[in-house]
Protein backbone atom coordinates (compact mmCIF):
# COMPACT_ATOMS: atom_id res chain seq x y z
CA UNK A 1 0.00 0.00 0.00
CA UNK A 2 1.31 3.48 -0.87
CA UNK A 3 2.04 5.53 2.21
CA UNK A 4 2.94 9.12 1.29
CA UNK A 5 4.95 9.95 4.42
CA UNK A 6 6.94 6.71 4.33
CA UNK A 7 7.54 7.36 0.66
CA UNK A 8 8.68 10.92 1.42
CA UNK A 9 11.03 9.65 4.15
CA UNK A 10 12.50 7.01 1.82
CA UNK A 11 12.96 9.62 -0.90
CA UNK A 12 14.72 11.99 1.47
CA UNK A 13 17.03 9.22 2.71
CA UNK A 14 17.95 8.39 -0.88
CA UNK A 15 18.62 12.04 -1.69
CA UNK A 16 20.79 12.46 1.43
CA UNK A 17 22.70 9.26 0.61
CA UNK A 18 23.28 10.46 -2.95
CA UNK A 19 24.39 13.87 -1.71
CA UNK A 20 26.77 12.31 0.77
CA UNK A 21 28.74 11.13 -2.26
CA UNK A 22 29.65 14.74 -2.99
CA UNK A 23 33.11 15.45 -1.74
CA UNK A 24 32.51 19.19 -1.74
CA UNK A 25 30.69 20.04 1.45
CA UNK A 26 30.69 23.81 1.77
CA UNK A 27 31.07 25.67 5.04
CA UNK A 28 27.80 27.42 5.68
CA UNK A 29 27.26 30.74 7.39
CA UNK A 30 23.56 30.42 7.99
CA UNK A 31 21.43 32.87 9.90
CA UNK A 32 19.35 31.52 12.79
CA UNK A 33 16.06 32.67 11.27
CA UNK A 34 13.46 30.03 10.47
CA UNK A 35 10.57 32.28 9.41
CA UNK A 36 12.27 35.57 8.54
CA UNK A 37 14.51 35.98 5.48
CA UNK A 38 17.54 38.21 5.19
CA UNK A 39 18.94 39.42 1.84
CA UNK A 40 21.70 36.84 1.61
CA UNK A 41 21.09 34.27 -1.11
CA UNK A 42 22.55 30.83 -1.66
CA UNK A 43 25.95 30.85 -3.36
CA UNK A 44 25.60 30.04 -7.08
CA UNK A 45 25.85 26.34 -7.88
CA UNK A 46 25.46 25.30 -4.22
CA UNK A 47 22.68 23.10 -2.96
CA UNK A 48 21.54 23.24 0.63
CA UNK A 49 19.41 20.40 1.94
CA UNK A 50 17.48 21.27 5.06
CA UNK A 51 15.19 19.41 7.42
CA UNK A 52 13.04 21.31 9.89
CA UNK A 53 10.74 20.13 12.64
CA UNK A 54 8.06 22.05 14.50
CA UNK A 55 6.43 20.76 17.65
CA UNK A 56 3.29 22.79 18.29
CA UNK A 57 0.79 22.86 21.09
CA UNK A 58 -2.84 23.01 20.03
CA UNK A 59 -5.64 24.69 21.97
CA UNK A 60 -8.82 22.56 21.91
CA UNK A 61 -7.07 19.83 19.92
CA UNK A 62 -4.13 17.45 19.79
CA UNK A 63 -0.55 18.71 19.76
CA UNK A 64 1.36 18.09 16.56
CA UNK A 65 4.76 17.56 15.03
CA UNK A 66 5.08 19.15 11.58
CA UNK A 67 8.17 18.83 9.40
CA UNK A 68 9.50 19.85 6.06
CA UNK A 69 12.41 19.11 3.77
CA UNK A 70 13.84 21.97 1.79
CA UNK A 71 16.14 21.91 -1.24
CA UNK A 72 17.69 25.34 -1.70
CA UNK A 73 19.72 25.95 -4.83
CA UNK A 74 21.72 29.00 -5.86
CA UNK A 75 20.78 29.22 -9.55
CA UNK A 76 22.76 32.46 -9.93
CA UNK A 77 24.26 34.99 -7.53
CA UNK A 78 20.96 36.95 -7.79
CA UNK A 79 18.42 34.09 -7.86
CA UNK A 80 17.85 31.35 -5.29
CA UNK A 81 15.17 28.73 -5.83
CA UNK A 82 13.80 26.33 -3.21
CA UNK A 83 11.55 23.31 -3.23
CA UNK A 84 9.73 22.16 -0.09
CA UNK A 85 7.92 18.99 0.89
CA UNK A 86 5.70 19.26 3.98
CA UNK A 87 4.24 16.69 6.34
CA UNK A 88 2.82 16.43 9.84
CA UNK A 89 1.88 14.03 12.59
CA UNK A 90 -0.95 14.99 14.89
CA UNK A 91 -0.76 13.07 18.15
CA UNK A 92 -3.61 10.59 18.71
CA UNK A 93 -4.67 11.22 15.12
CA UNK A 94 -2.61 10.51 11.98
CA UNK A 95 0.42 11.30 9.83
CA UNK A 96 0.01 13.11 6.52
CA UNK A 97 1.95 14.43 3.57
CA UNK A 98 0.51 17.93 3.36
CA UNK A 99 1.90 19.45 0.19
CA UNK A 100 4.69 21.19 -1.63
CA UNK A 101 6.01 24.68 -2.15
CA UNK A 102 8.23 26.26 -4.76
CA UNK A 103 9.93 29.44 -3.68
CA UNK A 104 12.09 31.91 -5.58
CA UNK A 105 14.07 34.87 -4.31
CA UNK A 106 15.47 37.54 -6.60
CA UNK A 107 17.97 40.20 -5.73
CA UNK A 108 17.30 43.23 -7.97
CA UNK A 109 20.29 45.42 -7.01
CA UNK A 110 23.88 44.78 -8.00
CA UNK A 111 25.57 46.09 -4.86
CA UNK A 112 24.92 46.44 -1.15
CA UNK A 113 22.80 49.42 -0.13
CA UNK A 114 21.61 51.06 3.07
CA UNK A 115 18.67 48.63 2.93
CA UNK A 116 18.85 45.63 0.64
CA UNK A 117 15.64 44.44 -1.03
CA UNK A 118 14.97 40.92 -2.24
CA UNK A 119 11.76 39.92 -4.04
CA UNK A 120 10.20 36.65 -2.92
CA UNK A 121 7.61 34.69 -4.91
CA UNK A 122 6.25 31.32 -3.78
CA UNK A 123 3.70 28.88 -5.12
CA UNK A 124 2.07 26.62 -2.54
CA UNK A 125 0.03 23.50 -3.19
CA UNK A 126 -0.90 22.45 0.33
CA UNK A 127 -3.81 20.97 2.21
CA UNK A 128 -5.44 22.71 5.14
CA UNK A 129 -3.83 20.09 7.35
CA UNK A 130 -0.43 21.73 6.70
CA UNK A 131 0.88 22.78 10.10
CA UNK A 132 4.48 23.82 9.52
CA UNK A 133 3.53 27.47 10.21
CA UNK A 134 6.35 28.69 7.97
CA UNK A 135 4.57 32.00 7.93
CA UNK A 136 1.50 33.49 9.59
CA UNK A 137 -0.89 35.35 7.32
CA UNK A 138 -4.33 36.91 7.36
CA UNK A 139 -6.41 35.65 10.26
CA UNK A 140 -4.47 32.41 10.80
CA UNK A 141 -5.10 31.41 14.41
CA UNK A 142 -4.45 28.34 16.55
CA UNK A 143 -7.99 27.00 16.33
CA UNK A 144 -7.67 26.63 12.51
CA UNK A 145 -5.84 23.37 13.16
CA UNK A 146 -8.01 22.02 15.98
CA UNK A 147 -10.08 19.78 13.69
CA UNK A 148 -9.02 16.18 13.03
CA UNK A 149 -6.72 15.52 10.07
CA UNK A 150 -9.42 13.62 8.20
CA UNK A 151 -11.45 16.82 8.05
CA UNK A 152 -8.59 19.24 7.47
CA UNK A 153 -7.07 17.29 4.59
CA UNK A 154 -10.23 17.73 2.53
CA UNK A 155 -9.47 21.40 2.06
CA UNK A 156 -6.80 22.12 -0.54
CA UNK A 157 -5.13 25.43 -1.29
CA UNK A 158 -3.25 26.71 -4.29
CA UNK A 159 -1.65 29.94 -3.17
CA UNK A 160 0.77 32.54 -4.40
CA UNK A 161 2.78 34.31 -1.77
CA UNK A 162 4.79 37.48 -2.23
CA UNK A 163 7.27 38.98 0.20
CA UNK A 164 9.42 42.04 0.10
CA UNK A 165 12.55 41.13 2.02
CA UNK A 166 14.27 44.20 3.43
CA UNK A 167 17.49 43.56 5.26
CA UNK A 168 20.55 45.36 6.53
CA UNK A 169 23.84 44.33 8.09
CA UNK A 170 25.30 46.84 10.51
CA UNK A 171 28.30 46.31 12.78
CA UNK A 172 27.80 42.56 12.80
CA UNK A 173 24.04 42.77 13.40
CA UNK A 174 21.48 41.77 10.83
CA UNK A 175 18.09 43.48 10.76
CA UNK A 176 15.41 42.02 8.49
CA UNK A 177 11.75 42.86 7.87
CA UNK A 178 9.48 40.85 5.58
CA UNK A 179 5.99 42.20 4.82
CA UNK A 180 4.01 39.52 2.96
CA UNK A 181 0.86 39.19 0.86
CA UNK A 182 -0.80 35.91 -0.04
CA UNK A 183 -3.53 35.13 -2.59
CA UNK A 184 -5.45 31.90 -2.58
CA UNK A 185 -5.97 31.19 -6.28
CA UNK A 186 -9.50 29.89 -5.73
CA UNK A 187 -12.10 32.52 -6.63
CA UNK A 188 -13.53 34.90 -4.03
CA UNK A 189 -10.64 34.66 -1.61
CA UNK A 190 -9.20 37.96 -0.39
CA UNK A 191 -5.53 38.90 -0.27
CA UNK A 192 -4.08 38.10 3.13
CA UNK A 193 -1.26 39.95 4.82
CA UNK A 194 1.39 39.24 7.41
CA UNK A 195 4.84 40.14 8.57
CA UNK A 196 8.05 38.70 9.93
CA UNK A 197 10.98 40.58 11.40
CA UNK A 198 14.26 39.44 12.86
CA UNK A 199 17.49 40.61 14.39
CA UNK A 200 20.62 38.49 14.76
CA UNK A 201 24.33 38.63 15.46
CA UNK A 202 27.24 36.17 15.60
CA UNK A 203 28.55 35.64 19.14
CA UNK A 204 31.99 36.72 17.91
CA UNK A 205 32.71 38.98 14.94
CA UNK A 206 36.38 38.16 14.50
CA UNK A 207 37.39 34.70 13.33
CA UNK A 208 40.00 32.70 15.17
CA UNK A 209 42.95 31.36 13.20
CA UNK A 210 42.24 27.72 14.12
CA UNK A 211 39.59 25.46 12.68
CA UNK A 212 37.22 24.90 15.58
CA UNK A 213 33.79 23.52 16.28
CA UNK A 214 32.85 25.41 19.41
CA UNK A 215 34.31 28.86 18.58
CA UNK A 216 31.91 31.67 19.35
CA UNK A 217 32.08 32.86 15.73
CA UNK A 218 30.26 29.64 14.70
CA UNK A 219 27.17 30.57 16.72
CA UNK A 220 24.65 33.18 15.59
CA UNK A 221 21.87 34.22 17.96
CA UNK A 222 18.77 36.20 17.17
CA UNK A 223 15.10 36.72 17.72
CA UNK A 224 12.16 36.68 15.33
CA UNK A 225 8.73 38.27 15.54
CA UNK A 226 5.99 37.23 13.14
CA UNK A 227 2.23 37.34 12.76
CA UNK A 228 -0.82 38.09 10.65
CA UNK A 229 -2.18 41.44 9.55
CA UNK A 230 -5.67 40.44 8.39
CA UNK A 231 -6.89 40.59 4.81
CA UNK A 232 -8.36 43.02 2.30
CA UNK A 233 -11.77 42.75 3.98
CA UNK A 234 -10.46 43.26 7.49
CA UNK A 235 -6.95 44.66 7.61
CA UNK A 236 -5.24 45.06 10.97
CA UNK A 237 -4.43 43.18 14.14
CA UNK A 238 -7.99 42.12 15.03
CA UNK A 239 -8.28 38.31 15.26
CA UNK A 240 -4.67 37.69 14.28
CA UNK A 241 -1.98 35.59 15.93
CA UNK A 242 1.57 36.70 16.71
CA UNK A 243 4.73 35.00 17.89
CA UNK A 244 8.11 35.85 19.30
CA UNK A 245 10.91 33.33 18.85
CA UNK A 246 14.51 33.45 20.07
CA UNK A 247 16.72 31.54 17.64
CA UNK A 248 20.20 30.08 17.58
CA UNK A 249 22.25 28.71 14.67
CA UNK A 250 25.42 26.67 15.04
CA UNK A 251 27.49 26.49 11.85
CA UNK A 252 29.82 23.50 12.12
CA UNK A 253 33.10 23.34 10.20
CA UNK A 254 31.92 20.08 8.59
CA UNK A 255 29.26 22.00 6.65
CA UNK A 256 26.32 21.12 8.88
CA UNK A 257 24.16 23.79 10.48
CA UNK A 258 21.93 23.17 13.49
CA UNK A 259 19.15 25.59 14.36
CA UNK A 260 16.92 25.80 17.42
CA UNK A 261 14.06 28.20 18.03
CA UNK A 262 11.32 28.07 20.64
CA UNK A 263 8.43 30.33 19.59
CA UNK A 264 5.83 31.69 21.98
CA UNK A 265 2.34 32.94 21.14
CA UNK A 266 1.72 36.54 22.12
CA UNK A 267 -2.06 36.41 22.48
CA UNK A 268 -4.83 33.98 23.38
CA UNK A 269 -5.54 32.95 19.81
CA UNK A 270 -1.91 32.05 19.06
CA UNK A 271 -0.40 28.65 19.84
CA UNK A 272 1.29 28.66 23.21
CA UNK A 273 4.47 27.03 21.91
CA UNK A 274 6.06 26.34 18.54
CA UNK A 275 9.32 24.56 19.22
CA UNK A 276 11.40 24.36 16.05
CA UNK A 277 14.71 22.79 15.20
CA UNK A 278 16.47 22.16 11.95
CA UNK A 279 19.46 20.46 10.43
CA UNK A 280 20.98 21.50 7.12
CA UNK A 281 24.01 20.84 5.00
CA UNK A 282 25.42 22.74 2.08
CA UNK A 283 26.96 21.05 -0.96
CA UNK A 284 29.07 22.93 -3.45
CA UNK A 285 29.42 22.01 -7.10
CA UNK A 286 25.87 20.67 -7.39
CA UNK A 287 25.20 22.96 -10.36
CA UNK A 288 28.09 21.45 -12.30
CA UNK A 289 26.84 17.92 -11.65
CA UNK A 290 23.35 18.98 -12.77
CA UNK A 291 24.70 20.53 -15.94
CA UNK A 292 26.71 17.36 -16.61
CA UNK A 293 23.55 15.27 -16.26
CA UNK A 294 21.60 17.48 -18.64
CA UNK A 295 24.41 17.69 -21.17
CA UNK A 296 25.43 21.28 -20.52
CA UNK A 297 28.94 22.64 -20.50
CA UNK A 298 30.71 22.53 -17.17
CA UNK B 1 2.87 12.38 -6.50
CA UNK B 2 2.63 13.45 -10.14
CA UNK B 3 2.61 17.05 -8.97
CA UNK B 4 5.82 16.47 -7.00
CA UNK B 5 7.56 14.88 -9.99
CA UNK B 6 6.37 17.66 -12.33
CA UNK B 7 7.53 20.37 -9.97
CA UNK B 8 10.95 18.75 -9.58
CA UNK B 9 11.28 18.42 -13.36
CA UNK B 10 10.37 22.08 -13.90
CA UNK B 11 12.78 23.11 -11.16
CA UNK B 12 15.63 21.09 -12.64
CA UNK B 13 14.99 22.41 -16.14
CA UNK B 14 14.89 26.02 -14.99
CA UNK B 15 17.93 25.63 -12.77
CA UNK B 16 19.89 24.00 -15.55
CA UNK B 17 19.05 26.71 -18.06
CA UNK B 18 19.97 29.40 -15.54
CA UNK B 19 23.18 27.59 -14.70
CA UNK B 20 24.06 27.28 -18.37
CA UNK B 21 23.54 30.98 -18.89
CA UNK B 22 25.71 31.65 -15.89
CA UNK B 23 28.52 29.47 -17.18
CA UNK B 24 29.02 31.08 -20.59
CA UNK B 25 32.40 32.75 -20.15
CA UNK B 26 31.94 35.29 -22.92
CA UNK B 27 28.92 36.82 -21.16
CA UNK B 28 30.16 36.52 -17.65
CA UNK B 29 33.78 37.42 -17.71
CA UNK B 30 34.64 40.82 -16.41
CA UNK B 31 38.28 41.63 -15.87
CA UNK B 32 39.37 42.42 -12.31
CA UNK B 33 40.43 45.83 -13.60
CA UNK B 34 36.90 46.60 -14.81
CA UNK B 35 35.45 45.59 -11.46
CA UNK B 36 38.02 47.64 -9.55
CA UNK B 37 37.14 50.68 -11.64
CA UNK B 38 33.64 50.61 -10.16
CA UNK B 39 34.81 50.95 -6.54
CA UNK B 40 33.69 54.30 -5.08
CA UNK B 41 36.47 56.68 -4.06
CA UNK B 42 35.61 56.68 -0.34
CA UNK B 43 35.74 52.87 -0.22
CA UNK B 44 39.02 52.79 -2.13
CA UNK B 45 40.68 54.77 0.64
CA UNK B 46 39.50 52.58 3.52
CA UNK B 47 42.24 51.12 5.67
CA UNK B 48 42.42 47.58 6.95
CA UNK B 49 41.94 47.76 10.74
CA UNK B 50 43.88 44.48 11.03
CA UNK B 51 46.86 45.64 8.97
CA UNK B 52 49.17 45.28 11.98
CA UNK B 53 47.50 42.20 13.49
CA UNK B 54 49.86 39.25 12.96
CA UNK B 55 47.02 36.72 13.36
CA UNK B 56 44.64 38.34 10.89
CA UNK B 57 46.15 36.71 7.79
CA UNK B 58 46.01 33.24 9.41
CA UNK B 59 42.37 33.72 10.31
CA UNK B 60 41.81 35.13 6.82
CA UNK B 61 43.38 32.02 5.32
CA UNK B 62 40.94 29.83 7.25
CA UNK B 63 37.98 31.96 6.11
CA UNK B 64 39.26 31.99 2.54
CA UNK B 65 39.49 28.19 2.53
CA UNK B 66 35.96 27.93 3.91
CA UNK B 67 34.22 30.39 1.64
CA UNK B 68 36.36 31.35 -1.35
CA UNK B 69 38.75 28.52 -2.24
CA UNK B 70 36.01 26.52 -3.92
CA UNK B 71 35.93 29.08 -6.75
CA UNK B 72 39.31 30.81 -6.56
CA UNK B 73 41.59 27.93 -5.51
CA UNK B 74 43.21 27.28 -2.13
CA UNK B 75 45.85 29.96 -2.51
CA UNK B 76 43.82 32.33 -4.70
CA UNK B 77 45.58 31.07 -7.82
CA UNK B 78 42.25 30.75 -9.67
CA UNK B 79 40.12 27.72 -10.50
CA UNK B 80 37.47 26.69 -12.99
CA UNK B 81 34.73 28.82 -11.46
CA UNK B 82 36.63 31.92 -10.44
CA UNK B 83 39.60 33.98 -11.64
CA UNK B 84 43.01 34.19 -10.01
CA UNK B 85 43.17 36.82 -7.30
CA UNK B 86 46.89 37.21 -7.89
CA UNK B 87 46.53 39.09 -11.16
CA UNK B 88 48.48 42.31 -11.61
CA UNK B 89 45.31 44.42 -11.19
CA UNK B 90 44.51 42.82 -7.86
CA UNK B 91 48.11 42.94 -6.69
CA UNK B 92 47.95 46.70 -7.08
CA UNK B 93 44.49 47.03 -5.53
CA UNK B 94 44.17 48.84 -2.21
CA UNK B 95 42.79 46.96 0.81
CA UNK B 96 39.67 49.12 0.53
CA UNK B 97 39.08 48.03 -3.05
CA UNK B 98 39.42 44.35 -2.21
CA UNK B 99 37.11 44.81 0.77
CA UNK B 100 34.49 46.51 -1.44
CA UNK B 101 34.53 43.66 -3.96
CA UNK B 102 34.23 41.11 -1.18
CA UNK B 103 31.32 42.99 0.37
CA UNK B 104 29.37 43.64 -2.82
CA UNK B 105 30.39 40.70 -4.97
CA UNK B 106 30.06 40.84 -8.73
CA UNK B 107 26.49 39.61 -8.58
CA UNK B 108 25.62 39.76 -12.27
CA UNK B 109 28.79 37.81 -13.07
CA UNK B 110 28.35 35.01 -10.54
CA UNK B 111 30.30 36.19 -7.53
CA UNK B 112 28.03 36.48 -4.51
CA UNK B 113 28.16 39.37 -2.05
CA UNK B 114 29.90 38.26 1.13
CA UNK B 115 28.31 40.87 3.35
CA UNK B 116 26.87 38.01 5.38
CA UNK B 117 30.32 37.63 6.93
CA UNK B 118 30.92 40.21 9.66
CA UNK B 119 33.04 43.18 8.60
CA UNK B 120 35.94 41.98 10.79
CA UNK B 121 36.04 38.62 8.99
CA UNK B 122 36.00 40.30 5.57
CA UNK B 123 38.98 42.40 6.63
CA UNK B 124 40.74 39.24 7.82
CA UNK B 125 40.27 37.78 4.32
CA UNK B 126 41.70 41.00 2.88
CA UNK B 127 44.73 40.55 5.17
CA UNK B 128 45.24 37.04 3.77
CA UNK B 129 44.92 38.26 0.17
CA UNK B 130 47.34 41.10 0.82
CA UNK B 131 49.78 38.56 2.20
CA UNK B 132 49.45 36.61 -1.05
CA UNK B 133 50.74 39.65 -2.93
CA UNK B 134 54.24 38.48 -2.11
CA UNK B 135 53.62 35.14 -3.84
CA UNK B 136 54.31 34.43 -7.47
CA UNK B 137 51.17 35.03 -9.60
Amino acid sequence: MFHPVASLARGCCLVLMALSLFKCQAFAQESPYIVTYDHHLEEPGNLEVEYFSTFGTQRAGNDFHAYWVEFEYGATAWWTTEFYLDGQTTFHDSTLFTGLRWENRFRPLRTEHFINPVIYVEYENISEADKIVKEVEGHDIASDHADPNALLRQGHNHELEFKLILSKDFKGWNFAVNPLATKNLSPNNPWEFGYAAGISRPLALKASAQHCTFCRENFIAGVELYGGLGDTQSFGLHETSHYIAPALAWNLPSGWTVRLSPGFGLNDISRRLLLRWGLSREFSGFGEVLRGLFGGRS
Amino acid sequence: MKAVISAVAVLLALDTSAGLAQQKPSRNYESPGAVLARVPEKDRAKRNPFATDPEAASAGRKLFEQHCAECHGRTAEGARRGPSLRSEDLRQATPGEVFWILTNGVVRRGMPAWSKLPEQQRWQIVSFLQEQKGSTP
